[in-house]
């Protein structure tokens, strides 16, 4: 197990290194931020200046490798138009995205893993047709669009629920969070959600998918022979076979939900590092998109990491594996 | 019958699945008994209706399957009819089944201890550890070295022969009266498969549990079976003791069968084959189900044969039974 992570950890700083070349080159290609920064009245010599006072004088090589020497003692650049060090700018917005996403996932996770099982285990009633036909739904209809209803509905016509922001936060280990006020929860329920919609019909497929599966292997039915309950049958024989799926895709997913809660964000004005990245695209603040960036790819790497050890808890082979590697 | 009383009585099991295509008739009119602490052999081919028997006995058969006709009496009751609680409590207690992939069987994800314990507790009120140490005692009993160490593992961890002396251990943790074995050596090498026929012999005579063998290989049959029930489409063809139809196959299917198995005398010679295959049992039409295949088929064939008794202690469904040899 422990080789098994050092081997791991290595192999994470590689795509970590390799990663930060291909952001770093990619968005010097995007644009040119001086036309964005400058004074359009500015003269000659004021350009000259922000331009060397912004070290974009200097060739692509040398202001990359200025960037790794700062990077590697956490600094990430300063935000051309905050003038705030661009790691802190995001790690400011990061509880709200996290409190967003992870919301989101336990929603798709306690709503999706008994629907999907209960459609799997009854295929042919009319509500586990139900269940499929909206996940259906659920894939399909554009998030953006499913966000403007769910305002139009909750908000303006029935106004049960408030539209935008986060609401009343408190403090928890130094952590701004919304969902421990009844304000901040009612301002999450919504996006959240909206978040999670397109999770919840995965989950729901993927746990269906496991069902039917499983179902009809031996163990359930040897299991059945040995005279458990149908009830012992089902949530440990079935369920823990059917959660090694969904705990890949879901860890996975969830690197998605974190850099793709951009739209909700957006639609909901949650204050989160989705709108900021959002914004500092439009005006080419190249520190903060790089920074955002590296941060995302840390945190798949993380993820991946992450899942790998559940993965090997959820499933005795692969842990036998690990130690022969 | 082999024993004074007996464990199980079928009588006229019928077992049908209503398919979008019609009812397939898997068991047509099933009957048989097994003695107290005897061993049965079902043989079959594939599709004749032998595993669905065996799930049919234990109460398992998955729609659009069901028992639409029939009793099947064990230990004095009849189950057919019973709801799912009382099954259930039968199940793995009273009855228990071996399957035929010991790589299938076990929940690759549970410990054996957690699968063990759990089928003791699923039937008596103890504590944890007394069904740890039941679990430990029936790894031991069959043959699985350091059975405490061996509890903690995961399925994947043992060989398939060993994988199967676990499900056999987990079907004897209730005593049960009797076993329903699935062709439980058909997955495994020649050599562990006569380990497993001994393991499965030994411990049948140990705890006084009746036991229904079902395969298609006649000779491993041969060697552990009391008597044998040969089934062809849904229905026993021919019933008698193990030295009986071995020696004095009247049914030509069960001649078929016996001539089909390569032994010292016909090496160098073509195998024989029983021609055609086995019918679909979906819509079979009237009359012997055998007769397309049959040499020695005629008219009378259309009609269904009764079961006859020419023998003592034989059950044939044949207009032309071979009785040369008992003459």
């Amino acid at each position: 197990m422990t080789v098994f992570i050092i081997r791991r950890l290595l192999q994470s700083v590689v795509v970590v290194a390799v990663m930060s070349l291909l952001v770093f080159v990619g968005v010097n290609i995007v644009g040119d931020p001086v036309d964005m920064l400058i004074n359009p009245e500015a003269d000659q010599a004021e350009i000259e200046r922000v331009i060397r006072d912004l070290g974009l004088d200097r060739p692509l090589h040398e202001q990359y490798g200025y960037f790794v020497v700062n990077a590697l003692q956490g600094d990430l650049g300063d935000s051309f138009i905050f003038g705030q060090p661009a790691l802190q700018l995001i790690i400011e917005r990061m509880p709200a995205t996290f409190e967003l996403a992870i919301a989101a996932l336990l929603l798709a996770v306690v709503l999706g893993i008994p629907l999907g099982v209960l459609a799997g285990l009854r295929p042919d009633a009319g509500w586990s047709r139900t269940i499929m036909a909206g996940s259906i739904l659920g894939f399909s209809l554009p998030s953006f669009w499913v966000g403007i209803m769910m305002i139009m509905l909750f908000a303006v016509m029935l106004g049960w629920l408030p539209s935008t922001g986060r609401g009343d936060t408190v403090p928890v280990l130094g952590v701004e969070v919304s969902f421990l006020t009844r304000d901040g929860l009612s301002h999450l329920l919504l996006p959240a959600i909206n978040l999670s919609l397109f999770k919840l019909s995965l989950v729901i497929r993927l746990a269906r998918a496991g069902t039917r599966e499983a179902i009809h292997q031996d163990y359930i039915k040897f299991a059945r022979a040995k005279g458990l309950s149908e009830t012992r049958v089902v949530l440990v024989h079935l369920l823990k076979n059917i959660m090694i799926p969904v705990v890949t895709v879901l860890g996975l997913e969830f690197g998605g939900l974190v850099a793709f809660s951009v739209v909700t964000e957006s639609v909901f004005a949650w204050p989160g590092m989705g709108k900021l990245i959002i914004d500092s695209l439009h005006e080419l603040d190249r520190p903060v998109v790089v920074a955002y960036l590296m941060i995302v790819v840390l945190m798949f790497v993380i993820i991946n990491l992450v899942v790998d050890i559940v993965y090997s808890i959820l499933d005795p082979r692969v842990r036998l594996q690990d130690t022969r590697a | 019958m082999a024993g004074d009383e007996t464990t199980l009585t079928v009588e006229g099991l019928k077992t049908h699945f209503f398919t979008k295509a019609g009812v397939v008739k898997a068991v047509d009119g099933v009957s048989f008994e097994v003695g107290k602490g005897e061993i049965m052999g079902l043989v079959g081919e594939s599709g004749s209706g032998k595993s669905v028997t065996g799930f049919s006995i234990i109460g398992l058969v998955d729609p659009p399957g069901r028992v639409v006709e029939g009793r099947i009496i064990h230990d004095g009751r009849d189950l057919v009819g019973l709801d799912d609680e009382q099954m259930r409590s039968l199940r793995g207690n009273r009855i228990a089944m071996i399957f035929q992939d010991p790589m299938m069987t076990l929940n690759p994800v549970l410990r054996i201890e957690t699968q063990m314990v759990e089928a003791v507790l699923a039937h008596n009120t103890v504590p944890a550890a007394q069904a740890r140490e039941a679990a430990r005692d029936a790894l031991g009993q069959v043959g699985i070295p350091s059975p405490d160490e061996r509890l903690r593992a995961y399925p994947h961890q043992f060989s398939g022969g060993m994988r199967q002396r676990v499900a056999i251990a987990i079907a004897l943790l209730n005593r049960p009266s009797l076993i329903i074995a699935d062709e439980p050596t058909t997955a495994l090498d020649v050599t562990i498969q006569g380990q497993i026929l001994y393991e499965a012999q030994k411990l049948c005579r140990e705890t006084g549990a009746s036991m229904i063998w079902i395969t298609h290989d006649l000779a491993v049959v041969a060697g552990i079976a009391d008597r044998i029930s040969v089934m062809y489409a849904g229905r026993i063809v021919e019933q008698g003791t193990t030295a009986d139809i071995i020696d004095q196959p009247a049914h030509p299917y069960t001649r078929g069968l016996i001539g089909s198995v390569p032994s010292r005398n016909t090496r160098g010679d073509r195998l024989f084959q029983i021609p055609g295959m086995t019918p679909s049992l979906l819509n079979l039409a009237p009359g012997c189900a055998f007769r397309e295949r049959c040499s020695v088929a005629d008219d009378t064939c259309l009609a269904e044969p009764e079961p006859s008794h020419p023998l003592p202690g034989r059950v044939l469904r044949c207009h032309h039974p071979v009785l040369e040899v008992a003459q």
